[in-house]
């Protein structure tokens, strides 16, 4: 490449692309050589400003010049603007790390996003890239272990748990054969960060889960994709291969003596296997049932061999820590969620996107003002955080804080950091309905409360809104609620409740609603 | 997308032995034989248990568990369309309605032999862009009335010039 040449930038993610980001691409190649403009068109990730997407940068003197939203069509006139030197232009934003949006978070394990080449190896090396592994091969694997400890990360996945106590269960546990696994079947509406970190820096994941691998004394390690990634799993399959050829992954990682082997895994549609065991059942070919706990996968996991399972944010949070220590990311963060959080905000929102920052921010703040309230311009009435599974907050809620605590403490649930806004036409009691029919169509059957609760949840919600004898099917339904909560074997019934019960204790005005003329859909 | 070849033994066998090998070899299989045929035939259930060296039941049990799997040939085209919160919260069920009302196409009915089908996923990951579509493995954001309409149409083929990779 001519190294006076310009470099443009257009993002290769699945949600950038999904606006129209390849047409832009081509667009600028077109453009450039019709004008005899020598560039160098990198296809990076998405800085996660996704309301702007496709997003345009170019290199200058003064920093990286963003643009957007950018169509195909506006290329000719951008072009005839400048902007391949940073010219004014009615697109122009500004340098890409001034925006507002960009300024406010605390990027540590997305620093690299949007700003690198996802496949270029040489990019992530510069860009600090492989420093962390690097300083675990220096280590034993206890003393790994002890620093992702004190560095105090929990899960991101959801449930929270201690990812260093994790990982100190799988090295101590005596065993021929361990293996790693991430759990990237990322099926949270409302959640991406995983799913943009895959497309978007996906070496960062390679490098955690060999950490994560030479730590414990694993030789092989899987990723569990969900198949509805298809952009994803393209990008991981040429990392992987990419990051064999560089002897990062294979007998001797990074010429350590360390074996560790990868394999990217689809899996098929089904929403259960973002839970670990399940996931576990399905790596191994069989239908997904949830396995009663204990126990624990540490030291009975896949294949019946001590296993660490992560999801696809913790083991990306590593490297960063063995980079910096465990002080220094302790040193962000509220209580006892230390570190950072990628907070994905999606639904009904003006500027939706993806946000690092340290926990202990305020959902208002997210919503209202990196948000910018609703994309529809009307008042918000709800928001759902942590998925499907999460409870439903009111307006005046918004003042709690992110943090795994503080969302408890309401009955509400941080989960994987993803937070839905819905304005004032939505209708709560068919929202709880919904609940329930997620849970009846993703249930994996193995226990009663949820496999027939759920279904028995629809019907009541079906009562409910249809007006018949409210009372008594409310009271119905509190009870199931309360039996799925507590004998469901795993999440899936267990929390189905929280979405449920929100809906019906803060919005009971929607359970109560004057029939409707028609019994219309 | 193009149509599938016919089901065929032979090279059925030859994609089952390819892949034997791997740990957990199940589902890995089931996707390959899915990505050739368009669906993955009964008639694949003995021919992947004895390589496995499992049961006919396991076979059958994983084919019928995962949404993913058809166990006859797709329509000409798919669209997943995500039901999933976000996309609630943003119109997605309008869209449902419309679908029925305006073309006739009733989600997730896979009853007739329809030319084209409209299914049911529960998110894509776009969720700040939606609602959000998912064609021939392209990822499709603020689907409305006249998207779907157009990825609906007979007509569609090679004229979304949108994303491709």
């Amino acid at each position: 490449m001519n190294p006076v040449a310009i470099k443009i930038f257009v993002p290769i993610d699945a949600a950038a692309l999904s606006v129209g980001a390849e047409g832009v691409a081509q667009a600028v190649l077109r453009e450039a050589q019709a004008r005899g403009v020598a560039i160098e068109l990198v296809r990076n990730g998405s800085r996660g400003m996704l309301w702007l997407e496709p997003l345009v940068e170019v290199e200058t003197a003064e920093g990286r010049i963003a643009y957007g939203p950018v169509a195909a069509r506006d290329i000719a006139a951008l072009f005839e603007a400048g902007f391949q030197s940073g010219g004014t232009h009615a697109l122009r934003l500004g340098v890409t790390e001034e925006l507002d949006w960009m300024k406010r978070q605390q990027r540590l394990t997305f620093a690299r996003i949007g700003v690198t080449d996802p496949l270029s190896l040489s990019d992530y090396s510069a860009h600090g890239g492989l420093a962390g592994l690097k300083a675990a091969l220096a280590m034993t694997g206890e003393a790994i272990v002890e620093t992702v400890k004190a560095s105090g990360l929990r899960g991101r996945g959801g449930a929270g748990f201690p990812t260093g106590i994790k990982w100190k269960t799988v090295h101590d546990a005596p065993a021929e054969q361990k293996y790693i696994v991430c759990n990237a079947d990322e099926g949270d509406s409302g959640t991406f960060a995983d799913r943009m970190l895959m497309e978007g820096d996906p070496f960062l994941l390679i490098e955690g889960m060999a950490i994560a691998a030479v730590a414990v004394g694993a030789t092989k390690g899987f990723i569990y994709l969900r198949s509805e990634y298809p952009h994803a799993h393209r990008t991981l399959q040429r990392a992987i291969l990419k990051a064999e050829n560089a002897g990062i992954l294979g007998d001797s990682v990074l010429g350590s003596g360390h074996a560790f082997r990868l394999e990217v895994r689809l899996g098929a549609g089904a929403y259960i296997c973002g839970e670990e065991t399940s996931l576990l059942e399905s790596l191994e070919g069989k239908r997904a049932l949830v396995r009663a706990k204990p126990p624990l996968p540490a030291l009975q996991g896949l294949f019946g061999k001590p296993t660490v399972v992560n999801n696809v944010l913790s083991f990306s949070a590593v490297p960063w820590i063995l980079q910096h220590g465990a002080k220094a990311y302790a040193d962000y963060g509220m209580g006892r969620s230390r570190g950072t959080l990628p907070v994905q905000l999606g639904g009904n929102v003006r500027r939706g996107g993806l946000i690092e920052l340290a926990f202990g921010i305020s959902l208002r703040e997210i919503i209202e003002d990196m948000g910018g309230g609703t994309l529809s311009g009307r008042p918000i009435r709800a928001v759902q955080v942590g998925g499907p599974l999460g409870a439903y907050l009111t307006a005046g809620q918004l003042d709690v804080a992110m943090d795994y605590e503080a969302l408890a403490s309401m009955k509400a649930m941080l989960g994987h950091g993803g937070i839905v806004v819905f304005d004032d036409t939505v209708d709560m009691a068919r929202q709880a309905r919904f609940a329930f029919a997620f849970c009846a169509k993703e249930s994996c059957g193995k226990c009663t409360p949820c496999r027939i609760g759920a279904v028995r949840g629809v019907e009541v919600m079906d009562r409910i809104i249809a007006g018949t004898e409210r009372p008594k099917n409310i009271a119905v339904l509190r009870d199931l609620n309360r039996l799925m909560t507590d004998a469901s074997l795993c999440a899936m019934g267990g929390l189905t409740p929280m979405p449920v019960m929100s809906a019906l204790n803060h919005f009971s005005e929607d359970f109560d609603r004057p029939l409707p003329a028609l019994a219309a859909e | 997308m193009a149509g599938y070849p016919a089901w065929d033994q032979d090279s059925a066998r030859s994609i089952i032995a390819g892949l034997a090998h791997l740990e957990g070899a199940t589902l890995p299989i089931l996707h390959a034989l899915q990505e050739e045929f368009g669906h993955v035939d009964p008639q694949a259930v003995p021919l992947i248990a004895e390589a496995l060296n499992l049961s006919r039941a396991e076979i059958h049990g994983a084919i019928s568990f995962y949404h993913d799997f058809r166990t006859v040939p797709p329509p000409r085209r798919v669209i997943k369309l995500c039901r999933a919160e976000a996309c609630q919260a943003l119109g997605c069920e309008a869209l449902v309605a419309h679908l029925a009302h305006d073309h006739g196409i009733v989600v997730d009915d896979h009853s007739g032999a329809a030319d084209i089908a409209v299914e049911t996923v529960y998110c894509l990951g776009n969720c700040a862009l939606g609602p959000a579509a998912l064609v021939d493995g392209e990822l499709i954001g603020r689907v409305d009335a006249g998207r779907l309409a157009e990825l609906c149409g007979s007509q569609v083929g090679s004229s979304h010039a949108g994303a491709r990779a």
